[in-house]
């Protein structure tokens, strides 16, 4: 049975690209139309997958009357940038652009810096009790945030933050911290002890180790963080829904949300409104895929 | 995780355990922060919990555990739970079952008879609605089951169904609806992680396999389920956790209706936090929400720990 096989070392060298297709005895002959079968299977789920959205592209600038003569599969007639124009206007759309990336870009950094700071202590400082403060931050990563909200609600409006970036901000450094640190102290635990050591021999403190030794080597881990940590807070959606109550203040998923329930909403503009809204998270995953499909195995692996 | 020293680590980091406490000051900041965002908000809610109270200013009137006594009498409160079940079906059964499906086909199918690229662009298209910001989704989604304008019945009256569903208006419609938008936004998430999982699988295994005979689908129950359950198991923890926690889609896609069809913990709690003013309810509600994840979560954690310990002795 399968025993035997669970037996064999699961870290196994990574497989050789072109010489791992090593060609089987009369295999390729044989799946010779097999295998196009499956392919064509699997383009045809992705084509499912992307149909939603060629929907929403092809809708966003296509005009009600030619959406209302042809259907929503048809290609548009002339290019309608109506919808655009309205969405763009009636949220006015850089403002929270603006919010969107402030909110993000700050808690990313001050994430990861936490992050960082907690991570040392825990992984190469070996504090007493490590493995118990990672469990915290671990079930903390799980906590359902209404059962946080309330309070830090309440919170906020004593310390005068009511509507404020800043609380949101506070809020998503500390939440995605949590994740950070479980990730980061199970690295730097592993950090090779002799380098330590032969700096500490240097005359290096505890705080020049963290920025001259051990920051340049977990650079590439941190910078998965940062990209993490911006996607998180640009996605997330209640707790700023809950506390950013005003358009100057609100993010992109919070105004596209609020213009649902609205009777001037028509097909074009809420298509052009999920677009628009799209674009700035497309655009990122296609400036960082590698990054990101490397840092989306890091957090599976720990 | 980090697995237990050996022994000759241990003698090593004998000097620079003593030292640990001079490392504390850099938990400080974080430490902090965690009670003041996490900590002493979590208590509060559950002393929250045991009032009556409207909200803001107004007074908290002592009940004890009278909203856990009524929670217990709400059929809202057990619906909410009833679907959450059906959210963990459709973010982490369907999705976990088909990802591991597509991630072998892709890798160990399709990238070996058509080459890598192939198989990486299929991913990054099942990847795409992870991306999206959960309430774009949902808007698109939103629109796209619309009974009236939307585009999926648009469609079917094209094809001459004269009177289709209400999607997301019909109590009988609308929790399936909801939960194939989120297989749908789901699957990319277990695809990229297993695809990324057999990369570390030694070839050789398939090989020789292959070599005794042993077919595609014999290879993915004797192979490929096995080495990756580490990975398997991240994935199925994650998504159900996540899925206890769902909020955004459902807020955007029906705010738990029709007649509560597709109520879940997260948006009842807001509903009385925020629009019925009955705060020590929700607040019940909430932490009801916490300590079946908290329990799930060490669960999950505890069982597989046992499995790994039990492999190591089988080692």
């Amino acid at each position: 049975m399968s025993t035997t096989l669970e037996n064999l070392p699961t870290t196994a060298p990574r497989a050789p690209g072109p010489t791992a297709r090593r060609p089987r005895p009369g295999g390729r002959h044989r799946r010779g139309a097999a295998r196009w079968v499956v392919l064509g299977g699997a383009v045809l789920a992705a084509l499912v997958v992307l149909a939603p959205m060629i929907i929403m592209a092809l809708n966003a600038v296509k005009s009600p009357a030619d959406y209302a003569q042809h259907g929503p599969l048809s290609i548009p007639t002339s290019l309608y940038v109506d919808g655009v124009v309205n969405f763009w206007t009636r949220v006015d759309f850089p403002t929270k652009l603006w919010n969107s990336f402030f909110i993000s870009a700050v808690v990313a950094v001050a994430g990861c810096l936490l992050s960082l700071l907690n991570a040392y202590a825990i992984g190469v400082g070996r504090i007493r009790g490590r493995m118990w403060i990672v469990l915290l931050f671990l079930l903390a990563n799980m906590l359902p945030q209404e059962a946080l909200i309330y309070p830090l609600f309440d919170m906020a409006r004593q310390v005068g933050l009511t509507n404020s970036q800043w609380s949101v901000i506070i809020i998503f450094t500390v939440i995605q911290s949590a994740f950070g640190t479980y990730l980061l102290a199970s690295v730097l635990g592993t950090f090779p002890p002799a380098l330590l050591e032969a700096a500490a021999l240097d005359g290096a403190g505890r705080w020049r180790i963290l920025w001259q030794v051990v920051f340049p080597i977990v650079r590439p881990t941190l910078m998965v963080l940062v990209i993490f940590f911006f996607i998180w807070t640009w996605n997330e959606f209640f707790i700023p829904l809950v506390m950013l109550t005003t358009n100057d203040t609100q993010t992109i998923p919070i105004a596209l949300a609020s213009l649902q329930g609205d009777r001037m909403m028509d097909a074009p503009t809420t298509n052009a409104g999920a677009l628009v809204s799209l674009i700035p998270a497309l655009l990122f995953f296609l400036l960082f895929q590698r990054t990101l499909t490397r840092g989306v195995t890091a957090g599976a692996v720990k | 995780m980090s697995a237990p020293p050996t022994p000759r680590v241990r003698r090593r980091r004998a000097t620079s355990r003593a030292a640990w406490p001079a490392y504390l000051p850099y938990l400080v900041p974080g430490a902090a922060l965690f009670v003041v965002v996490i900590g002493y908000p979590l208590v509060t809610n559950v002393y929250i919990s045991l009032f009556s109270w409207r909200g803001g200013l107004a007074p908290l009137e002592w009940v004890g555990l009278a909203n856990y006594a009524e929670l217990w009498h709400d059929t809202d409160f057990w619906t909410s739970f009833q679907n959450s079940v059906a959210m963990i079906v459709a973010m982490v059964v369907v999705p976990t079952v088909i990802g591991l499906l597509l991630a072998a086909v892709l890798f160990d199918y399709l990238g070996r008879r058509f080459g890598g690229r192939v198989a990486s662009v299929l991913r990054a298209t099942f990847y795409l609605p992870q991306i999206l910001p959960v309430a774009v989704a949902g808007v698109l989604w939103n629109w796209i089951l619309n009974a009236r304008t939307g585009a999926l019945n648009e469609i079917l009256r094209g094809l001459g169904v004269s009177d289709p569903p209400n999607w997301l208006g019909d109590p009988a419609f609308a929790l399936p609806s909801v939960m194939l938008v989120l297989i749908w936004v789901q699957i990319g998430y277990p695809v990229v992680i297993f695809m990324a999982a057999l990369q570390r699988v030694d070839p050789e295994l398939y090989e020789a396999a292959e070599l005794d005979g042993a077919g595609w689908w014999r290879r993915f129950r004797a192979i490929t389920i096995p080495q990756i359950r580490p990975e398997t198991f991240v994935v199925t923890l994650t998504c159900t956790v996540a899925a206890l926690k769902v909020f955004g889609p459902i807020y955007v896609l029906t705010r738990g209706g029709p007649e509560s069809s597709t109520l879940v913990p997260s948006y009842y709690s807001y509903l009385n936090f925020f629009d019925k003013s009955r705060v020590g309810y929700g607040a019940a509600v909430a932490t009801v929400l916490t300590v079946v994840i908290i329990a799930v979560a060490v669960v999950m954690l505890a069982l597989q720990r046992r499995a790994e310990r039990r492999e190591e002795v089988g080692r």
